[in-house]
């Protein structure tokens, strides 16, 4: 029993070990094609299209309903103990920009684009397009997965910002029609008290978020084994591992953002 | 000319291939047969450069890809083949015409004003015309093969490898891609090495069979040898039958224990 146990567990391990160096390996690949700078401009054009523009609508909508349920919460708990609703648009803004937009984006777009990315690699792995690739003198990291990088390089950055506008576009929307704040209050609430930094402090985070996701749905994708069920486990795997590390990352990345002073 | 000494090849603990001496002469059309998972396909994929040899070497015109470091000469090498897929392994997301010329961008010098004829070209050679635009969704089984086909002859390769052309084809379809595979031969003067458990397809296409068995080669002569061979498990394949040295589980379970669980209503 105890010995089945810790076979299993040493299995376990054994086998995050040898996931996570061949997760290393395409890392340190996808790294040598970028320094060689020959970039599959068209790919990456069409998975800009693919990630940016087809995640737009997700994301903005998520993100205004995230400012909204803040105004909310915030006018609600403000008004508890003051009577008023106060300093909603500081709170919803400083939120939205330094976590929540980030965050929240990088994780629908890990949902969207993350499950579509590991589905569509890892149905050309298990049905050899990605040998056929080889065969036909490109680098599958090369084709595939710095075009799907690159594009998440420089897409979710964007997302994030259109997000962080709805974002705090919700939580006006709703401090007008629930708490009758005039919009001047809301603006004047969040212009006094952020500063660029702020905005910068998320900002930087979403280039983390991107590698991240954008890494791990390549990886899930080209390393799926065993037909329409792996396709399946990578597809979950991918969405799974992106949000997990996203949310862990989150810590850090501010722990290393707030030691460097931009907070 | 085409030639494996000592090959080994293991994926973790198990070890596919188990020392293939293997060689293949220029213009020769080798075919290699066996069953299921006796590394016919593994073997090919070696030659090809898709995976290194555990151990062992194999030399096309004497370069080792397996020795190679730099790009170009990587390239240089895959040049020389075209690689016909099992499931033709056409890429979905492009038409039928951007499939063929796919490979022309890193393997030639081709300018791209010309890709379009040579699609038109390619297609003509495997017998295929007007479908230039199609996606391979909206093609057939065979019509894939052939589109697979001629996407592998598109940088005119001194090599082609053919991973089981025939499988899953109907037998009239099959003896056209057989025909196909002849024909090319004759007009592009290629040096094949055709992998597949089709006798049929063997016998018609063969300079020579090399019958692969638990990762070795079992024999190797022309298709008149291996037919009349007295090996009994080179027989035994040859003849497609169930009862031989070669053995092949019918149930892949315990009968008798089966039936016992079934009687006893599943309370086990």
């Amino acid at each position: 029993m105890i010995e089945s146990a810790l076979a299993s567990f040493g299995g376990g391990l054994l086998a995050l070990a040898e996931e996570t160096g061949q997760f290393i390996l395409l890392s340190r690949s996808t790294l040598r094609w970028l320094v060689r700078g020959r970039i599959e401009w068209r790919q990456t054009l069409i998975q800009m299209s693919r990630i940016g523009v087809d995640s737009l609508p997700v994301t903005a909508m998520t993100s205004f309903f995230t400012g909204m349920v803040l105004a909310l919460q915030t006018g609600a708990t403000s008004k508890h103990f003051f009577n008023t609703p106060l300093f909603v648009g500081t709170v919803v803004a400083f939120s939205i920009v330094m976590e929540l937009g980030p965050v929240m984006t990088a994780i629908v777009v890990a949902g969207r684009a993350g499950a579509a990315i590991a589905a569509e690699l890892g149905t050309m792995k298990v049905t050899e397009q990605i040998d056929a690739l080889y065969t036909l003198g490109t680098d599958p990291v090369r084709y595939l997965v710095i075009p799907r990088l690159l594009a998440f390089l420089v897409v979710l950055p964007l997302l994030t910002v259109i997000s962080d506008f709805t974002g705090i576009l919700g939580g006006l929307f709703v401090s007008q029609v629930k708490y009758d704040i005039p919009a001047i209050v809301y603006w004047h609430d969040i212009v006094d008290n952020m500063e660029v930094r702020h905005f910068v402090h998320g900002f930087l985070k979403t280039f983390v978020f991107a590698w991240t996701v954008a890494m791990v749905s390549n990886y899930k994708g080209v390393s799926t084994r065993g037909g329409a069920e792996g396709v399946g486990r990578s597809t979950t795997a991918a969405v799974v591992v992106s949000m997990t590390l996203v949310l862990v990352l989150d810590y850090f990345a501010t722990a290393l953002l707030n030691a460097a002073g931009i907070t | 000319m085409i030639e494996a000494k000592g090959v080994v090849k293991s994926f973790g603990s198990r070890t596919i291939l188990r020392g293939i001496d293997l060689r293949v002469e220029t213009g020769e059309t080798l075919v290699i047969i066996g069953g299921s998972g006796c590394g016919k396909s593994t073997f090919l994929k070696c030659v090809i450069g898709l995976h290194a040899p555990t151990s062992g070497t194999v030399a096309v015109d004497g370069i080792e890809v397996a020795k190679l470091q730099d790009e170009h000469d990587i390239a240089d090498y895959r040049r020389r083949f075209g690689y016909l897929f099992q499931e033709g392994a056409l890429f979905d997301s492009m038409t039928v015409a951007e499939n063929i010329v796919f490979g022309l961008k890193y393997l030639t010098d081709i300018p791209r004003s010309k890709y379009r004829s040579i699609a038109s070209e390619c297609l003509a050679l495997v017998g295929l015309k007007d479908v230039e635009d199609f996606k391979p969704s909206e093609l057939s089984g065979g019509m894939k093969k052939r589109v697979a086909l001629a996407r592998s002859i598109a940088a005119r390769p001194s090599y082609i490898l053919y991973d089981e052309p025939t499988t899953g084809l109907d037998p009239i379809m099959s003896d056209v891609i057989n025909d196909l595979i002849l024909d090319l031969q004759k007009q592009l003067k290629i040096t094949s090495i055709v992998v597949t458990h089709d006798m049929k397809a063997a016998y018609k296409v063969a300079g020579r069979i090399a019958m692969f068995h638990e990762g070795r080669v079992l024999q190797i002569g022309s298709p008149d040898e291996i037919r009349r061979s007295s090996d009994p498990r080179v027989r035994q394949f040859v003849d497609g039958s169930s009862q031989g040295p070669i053995k092949m589980k019918l149930k892949e379970f315990d009968a008798e224990g089966s039936q016992a669980h079934l009687a006893s209503g599943g309370k086990s």
